[in-house]
């Protein structure tokens, strides 16, 4: 079993903090983990990418190799599009959240933020499986967008196959996070869940 | 008690390189730590502060890198064991001492770990610190996962302590922020006892035979490393290629040569001990093969090194044909990847590996639709409204003025989103040393006014010297301190302005405003937030001649975000909002470039982003027709990011 996963979004989205929860559920389980972290100027509105490498046998290399992810989450959807074509395959399931965060020279109206339904439709025409899901907005309502990387990670271990479960990642939350926040947590992590678990059925 | 000062060992463990670097270092019975912080080596010295706590151990965040060597260095005099960390452009800074000091040497265990940066992911430059170990006569480690990370420092304590000179550990960007699995071992039980012994002196003299004893020290540890666990080779008895691997380039050549199929046919000599070189182990590999590719990073260090060596030997080794960064087959610059050693290796062989079709499906598919995404300040960045300040006082000014940029966040105003301010960038401090030049040239015709930016932590670290400097020499400088109380681009690590220490201990703050006034110069101070009333201050300012300071104050929009938040809500009017007719030319959006203000391209018209504003309320007066609103809330929005337990 070996299993390649990207989380792509931009700095603020959660992503780090996502993959370590992700990683330390992973190693509880016995698993080989390797988590590469590119955040570099990030806070600063830049893209950040987590190479996340699962295996039972050994760990892999910090970079995952050319077109070789299983799995991709995008918490934002320009950045999802953007590593299609160094990582994805016909064979990648992707996760993308559908809340477009505008860069800089978009807002400046120097370049065009693509249209939405056309990420939509080329994530979807070049991946085995696309999950366009609404997750900002559930955040939101849910207490904040910061609570969209738990939404993410919930929709992500409902996946068939996929070897960590909210189960497994709850026990982590509760070993890092204070009391207060953990309801609000499990509840993000449901949520996913049963994003997922709709369209499945 | 933190994970990471746990007593008891053969625990398997998530860590991050530089947390494995830290725990490494406990194990290894380190009891000083100190260091700067610098992306990406931070993580070491926060991590060993947090276990400052538990456990019998001195952790400091020094003024800066040459600090920081020399503090830990007293450890090390003093018989204890002591550790420095710092990024590539700290070791430049540290370098005059460290020099010295491998021809006086040392006595406890004394580590330095530079983590470089390759491909500048967060880093003025893409500098090769190695190169310092083979120029001061360092005996150098290159660990190539997070768990050699730990064994090589927990080791190198004891190689320092046999040979009585400094060990350099080397990691860079990719293996520091790598988490992975480490198996952590148990802590030795510590009972430091320092003391300074006055009749074994530490200095350089004499010159020519302390320089003989350190280049013995070298051979010595060479020897060490002809048997080092560190050094491994995979691969047949008689490879067609051999590939010389070190750091994290070893993980991708492993993998590449797997996913091309050429386990039977690709050796991997991987070396952890790079400088100097175990010549004896090197030799027997070399005579297997004639043709060697090297992976490395950044520079040509052990390509150059093994290629002078292998001339030694002559024909002992035979003819060669290497494939490295002299014969262009590796790129010269910037940093590898698996898809670049498959690339290569693939080049060798004559093997494509490339998923080609779905490359050219998706490369048709997108086109050029994917925008880069530019770099900004946060929303709420003080740092957007003293540019904005600047710009428009050096518009005010019309004569042609500039900034002289420094090192921190900041360092975005050579940007849109600093308004592209900032015409030159170095070194930490430089902005400042540069301004003093400037300031002398009006004899020679220069009429330019020049502003130069620093921050607080970059001033302590680099600044000072600088502004004396103007002083002694009455040079027209213009200094703005950006004080936002943090080290925000390396992940708000205290100072000597912020009155807490790396260990949390609170400490009097040195105040920048009494430490510039006591040198003698002009200091004024203003508001950020304020952009008009501090746009006039600087257009004042320079106006006047000598050396001056402005200290624009305003705490980190992020630091703020988790101390009480912002006290508005923003919104844009919607009927004052005129869009394209105004002609403003969406001043707001094309201009201020806030992340939190953008364009509706239904309406046309300027928005708040709700998600991203957090309502610092500088835009409200950049409108011309007061269309954007900032209303005042009762309780402001505490950032929902969410605290650690431990």
């Amino acid at each position: 079993m070996s299993v390649n996963l990207i989380i792509t979004g931009v700095g603020g989205q959660g992503n780090v903090l996502a993959s370590q929860i992700l990683g330390k559920a992973a190693v509880r389980k016995g698993l080989k983990v390797t988590i590469g972290e590119t955040f570099g100027l990030s806070q600063r509105g830049g893209p950040v990418m987590s190479h996340i490498r699962l295996s039972k046998e050994s760990n892999a290399g910090p970079i995952i190799p050319p077109n070789a992810a299983h799995i991709v989450i995008g918490l934002e959807p320009l950045e999802a599009l953007r590593i299609l074509e160094e990582y994805a395959n016909a064979g990648t399931v992707f996760i993308v959240n559908s809340r477009p965060i505008y860069p800089l020279n978009v807002i400046a109206g120097e370049v065009q933020y693509p249209d939405i339904e056309w990420i939509r439709s080329v994530i979807s025409q070049s991946a085995k499986r696309l999950f366009w899901l609404e997750a900002t907005s559930m955040a939101v309502d849910l207490g904040g967008p910061i609570m969209l990387n738990m939404i993410m990670l919930g929709a992500l271990c409902s996946l068939d196959d996929f070897p960590i479960t909210c189960r497994d990642i709850k026990g982590v939350l509760k070993d890092i996070f204070e009391e207060s926040k953990l309801e609000l947590n499990y509840r993000a992590l449901d949520i996913g869940e049963s994003m997922i678990s709709s369209i499945y059925n | 008690m933190k994970i990471i000062s746990q007593k008891k060992g053969e625990v398997d463990l998530l860590l991050q390189g530089n947390e494995a670097i830290a725990r490494g270092a406990i194990e290894g019975g380190v009891i000083f730590c100190s260091g700067y912080p610098g992306n990406p080596s931070s993580e070491i010295i926060e991590t060993l502060a947090g276990a400052a706590n538990d456990l019998p151990i001195y952790v400091e965040w020094s003024i800066n890198e040459k600090v920081a060597m020399e503090a830990a260095t007293a450890a090390s005099f003093a018989g204890c064991r002591a550790l420095v960390s710092m990024k590539q452009n700290g070791v430049n800074v540290t370098s005059d001492f460290l020099t010295n000091l491998t021809l006086s040497g040392t006595k406890g265990g004394l580590v330095l770990v530079s983590c470089d940066d390759p491909g500048g992911i967060s880093s003025t430059n893409e500098e090769d610190a190695r190169i310092f170990a083979k120029l001061s006569g360092i005996p150098l480690l290159e660990p190539a996962t997070p768990q050699e990370a730990l064994e090589m420092t927990r080791w190198a304590f004891e190689l320092s302590e046999s040979i009585k000179n400094i060990v350099m550990i080397r990691s860079v960007s990719r293996l520091s922020h790598t988490r992975s699995n480490v198996l952590i071992h148990d802590l030795p039980d510590l009972n430091p006892k320092a003391c300074f012994d006055t009749g074994a002196p530490f200095h350089t003299f004499p010159v020519v035979s302390k320089h003989r004893a350190r280049n013995e020290k070298l051979n010595t540890a060479a020897e060490l490393f002809e048997n080092s666990p560190f050094n491994r080779y995979d691969g047949p008895d008689k490879p067609d290629l051999l590939v010389i691997s070190s750091g994290c380039s070893w993980n991708y050549a492993m993998e590449s040569v797997k996913i091309l199929g050429l386990e039977g046919k690709v050796g991997i000599f991987k070396i952890g001990t790079t400088w100097p070189l175990p010549k004896t182990l090197l030799a027997k590999h070399l005579k297997t093969c004639d043709q060697i590719l090297f992976a490395e990073e950044t520079d040509p260090f052990i390509e150059d090194n093994v290629k002078s060596f292998a001339s030694d030997l002559g024909k002992g080794v035979g003819l060669k044909t290497y494939f490295g960064k002299a014969s262009g087959d590796v790129p010269s610059c910037g940093e590898l990847s698996p898809a670049c050693l498959i690339e290569i290796i693939g080049n060798i062989f004559g093997i494509s590996h490339k998923n080609r079709s779905y490359r050219d499906k998706i490369s048709a598919l997108i086109k050029n639709s994917v925008p880069p995404r530019e770099f900004g300040f946060c929303p709420g960045c003080p740092h957007r409204g003293s540019f904005y300040a600047i710009k428009t006082a050096l518009l005010r000014d019309n004569r042609n003025g500039f900034v002289s940029g420094d090192i921190g966040c900041y360092t975005l105003g050579i940007w849109p989103t600093g308004f592209s301010q900032v015409k030159s960038v170095h070194a930490m401090g430089s902005g400042a040393g540069l301004a003093c030049g400037y300031g002398k040239l009006e004899q020679f015709g220069f009429d330019q006014p020049v502003i130069t930016v620093c921050g607080d932590s970059t001033f302590f670290h680099a600044g000072i010297a600088p502004l004396i400097n103007a002083k002694f020499n009455s040079s027209d400088i213009l200094l703005l301190i950006l004080d936002n109380s943090a080290t925000a681009m390396t992940g708000f690590q205290p100072h000597p302005g912020t009155g807490i220490t790396a260990m949390g201990h609170s400490a009097e703050p040195v105040d920048i405003e009494k430490l510039c006034r006591s040198i003698g110069v002009t200091v004024k101070e203003a508001d950020p937030y304020d952009m008009e009333n501090t746009a006039g201050m600087i257009y004042d300012l320079m106006k006047k001649s000598g050396p001056r300071v402005l200290i624009l104050k305003r705490k980190c929009a992020l630091v703020q975000g988790r101390e009480g938040g912002f006290p508005y809500r923003m919104h844009v009017d919607q009927d004052k909002c005129i869009g394209e007719v105004c002609g403003c030319n969406r001043y707001c959006t094309r201009i201020f470039r806030c992340p939190g203000l953008i364009r509706d391209e239904q309406t046309q018209k300027a928005r708040i982003d709700e998600v991203i504003c957090v309502g610092c309320g500088i835009c409200a007066d950049i409108c011309p027709q007061g269309a954007i609103i900032q209303e005042k809330i009762d309780e402001p929005g505490i950032s929902t990011s969410l605290p650690y337990k431990g």
